[in-house]
């Protein structure tokens, strides 16, 4: 398990928050290692920017305590906000400024020694790919410079860890990968700590582990591999004329739990890959089509909490309990 | 530096470049006071003629027209902070490891430096309107300046922590803030007009903070002469003026830094 060998840069004990009667975060405990990818993965409302805001300091917890980088989040908040650095959903940028002039007065606010500023700000500047535009004001910037901005902010003061809430929340899937390509540069440089809450299923697969986060509790916590075969397999589709006396012979010869629905039947088996030659040659009834797919963490959340992860976009209010697969 | 100084320069500075960089904001802020002073002066003069003391009715108000311009820029503060709050900004300024009392000084001083920016600009309308400017009066000038924008930014700040929407605020402000320069003596004299606008004025720091600004420009003798604030009998002097809006400043600003801590 990565950081397992050096002392936790995050731990948290029974952490829990509560807004009037609404239980937000009820009681977590995890730690993570230092240079390790962590995701917090959930739906909406499930508790993970709750959880951030108190590891964050900017939210008290009700019970429990929290380290990070060794400081006390409660008693110890300026310490804890020099360690780390944040990128929020929501942007945090004076838009009426040029890029380099908020990259400026967040090196102030933090006190980056003079003789260092300039020089870290063109290579984060230069990283990010917005250097040419430093001297434009951020209100011209386009969502995902918007987001590289402050990814360069949030690491100007040199944090140990990196607080990313939903990082990439509605990019374009090329700007999510270049991002994506410029965290692992840091990681690998400076071991740093990427600390990171998501919806997205590709994005947490990003993550060395992920915990699953819902109604405020940790469901689940482990390498997205490990998390993906607890949920028992490969999925194989397979299409017919006869769904019934396809679903009786799977159960009979293969020992599987077939599902018929949408004129297909499908059932998991662990190691799908070396199953499936056997199969097609095996198998009695005339075959019109076969899939295969392995388990995603969407169905690792399924599987966990027997819901799916709700649509990020335009998910107001709660939804029918069945409404198909995203995508 | 400590984290309340930095966070009083790192705010202040920011409001500051955040104005000169604005320059829609330079202009409406001079172009209001100029209008003000057009329209009311050229409107009132030809009706009323010299006021006592051989004072004018534009150089009475062109004082008052710099004071307004103070409580306007001073309670901008506030909408700052609210503006912030709206585009995201504010958090990144709370998770810095500043003081939140170095911040709400930050927010003041800041408004305090625009709105001494704005009044030098406004100086060189002096010599047009006839108002004698002198060394000794911009010397003067400038603390009085900064004493009035920091105690009015206090009780933008103080409304400012509490509003969550920026079009509640402007309305709540545009409720306050009119009654406030109508009622402080910036366009006539407080001394001689009906009781309950007599009352009502002499109730309104502002109106201390006018007469002070006056007293720069036209010196004691005017305000002996009828143009001043009596309250019970006794004529307010600058001093008098400076040291009560001093102590109010104190507790706006006390409750401003509380109002803003408050929230996490």
């Amino acid at each position: 398990m990565p950081g397992a060998e050096t002392a936790p840069v995050i731990s948290v004990h029974q952490l829990a928050r509560r807004f009037g009667s609404i239980e937000a975060v009820q009681g977590v405990s995890f730690e993570v290692g230092e240079g390790e990818v962590f995701g917090f993965l959930g739906p909406n409302g499930a508790g993970k920017t709750t959880t951030i805001n108190m590891l964050c300091t900017l939210l008290r917890p009700t019970s429990g305590r929290a380290t990070v980088n060794g400081f006390d989040v409660v008693h110890q908040r300026s310490d804890v906000r020099r360690s780390i650095g944040l990128v929020f959903q929501q942007p945090t940028l004076d838009e009426t400024l040029t890029a380099e002039q908020n990259l400026r007065f967040h090196a102030y606010a933090y006190g980056v020694p003079g003789d260092v500023r300039a020089q870290r700000m063109r290579e984060l500047l230069t990283l990010v790919e917005l250097w040419d535009r430093r001297g434009s004001k951020v209100r011209t910037f386009s969502g995902g410079m918007k987001r590289r901005l402050e990814i360069a902010r949030g690491l100007l003061h040199r944090p140990r860890v990196l607080f990313l809430d939903e990082p990439t929340l509605g990019l374009d899937p090329q700007t999510r990968r270049r991002i994506w390509e410029y965290l692992a540069e840091l990681r690998a440089r400076d071991r740093l700590t990427i600390f990171l809450t998501t919806h997205y299923m590709d994005e947490a697969e990003q993550a060395d582990r992920i915990a699953v986060i819902d109604h405020g509790r940790i469901v689940a916590l482990d390498s997205p591999t490990n998390l993906k075969s607890a949920v028992g397999g490969d999925l194989i589709t397979i299409a017919t004329a006869d769904r019934d006396a396809a679903a009786d012979e799977l159960r009979t010869r293969y020992a599987v739990s077939p599902v018929v629905a949408d004129g297909t039947v499908s059932f998991q088996v662990p190691g799908g890959e070396a199953f499936l030659p056997e199969f097609v040659r095996g198998f009695s009834q005339p075959l019109e089509a076969i899939g295969l797919r392995r388990p995603t963490l969407d169905d690792v959340f399924l599987h966990l909490t027997g819901r799916e992860i709700r649509d990020p976009e335009g998910d107001a209010g709660p939804e029918p309990a069945n409404v198909g697969w995203r995508r | 530096m400590s984290e309340l100084t930095r966070g009083l320069c790192v705010v202040a500075y920011r409001d500051v470049l955040g104005f000169v960089s604005d320059r829609f904001r330079i202009v409406a802020s001079l172009a209001f006071p100029l209008l003000f002073l057009l329209i009311f002066g050229g409107g009132f003069s030809n009706v009323i003629g010299p006021m006592a003391g051989g004072v004018d009715i534009v150089q009475f108000m062109y004082p008052g027209i710099i004071a307004q311009a103070v409580l306007t820029t001073s309670l901008f503060a506030g909408v700052s902070i609210v503006s912030d709050r709206e585009v995201g900004f504010l958090r990144e300024i709370l998770v810095a490891p500043l003081s939140r009392t170095g911040i709400v000084l930050g927010k003041a001083t800041g408004a305090a430096a625009v709105a001494l920016l704005q009044v030098l600009a406004l100086l060189i309308l002096a010599p047009i309107v006839a108002v004698p400017l002198g060394l000794e009066t911009v010397v003067l000038l400038v603390p009085t300046v900064i004493l009035l924008s920091l105690v009015l930014s206090g009780l933008g700040i103080f409304i400012g922590s509490f509003a969550r929407s920026q079009q509640g605020f402007q309305l709540f402000m545009q409720m306050l803030v009119f009654p406030m320069i109508f009622l402080a003596g910036v366009f006539f004299p407080v001394d001689n007009v009906p009781l309950w606008m007599e009352v009502a004025s002499k109730a309104n720091p502002v109106t201390y903070g006018v007469d002070a600004i006056r007293q720069v420009f036209l010196g004691a003798g005017a305000s002996g002469a009828g143009l001043g604030v009596t309250v019970f009998g006794h004529t307010m002097s600058f001093v008098e003026e400076m040291a009560m809006v001093g102590a109010l400043g104190v507790v706006l600003l006390t409750a401003s830094g509380w109002a803003f801590g408050r929230q996490e």
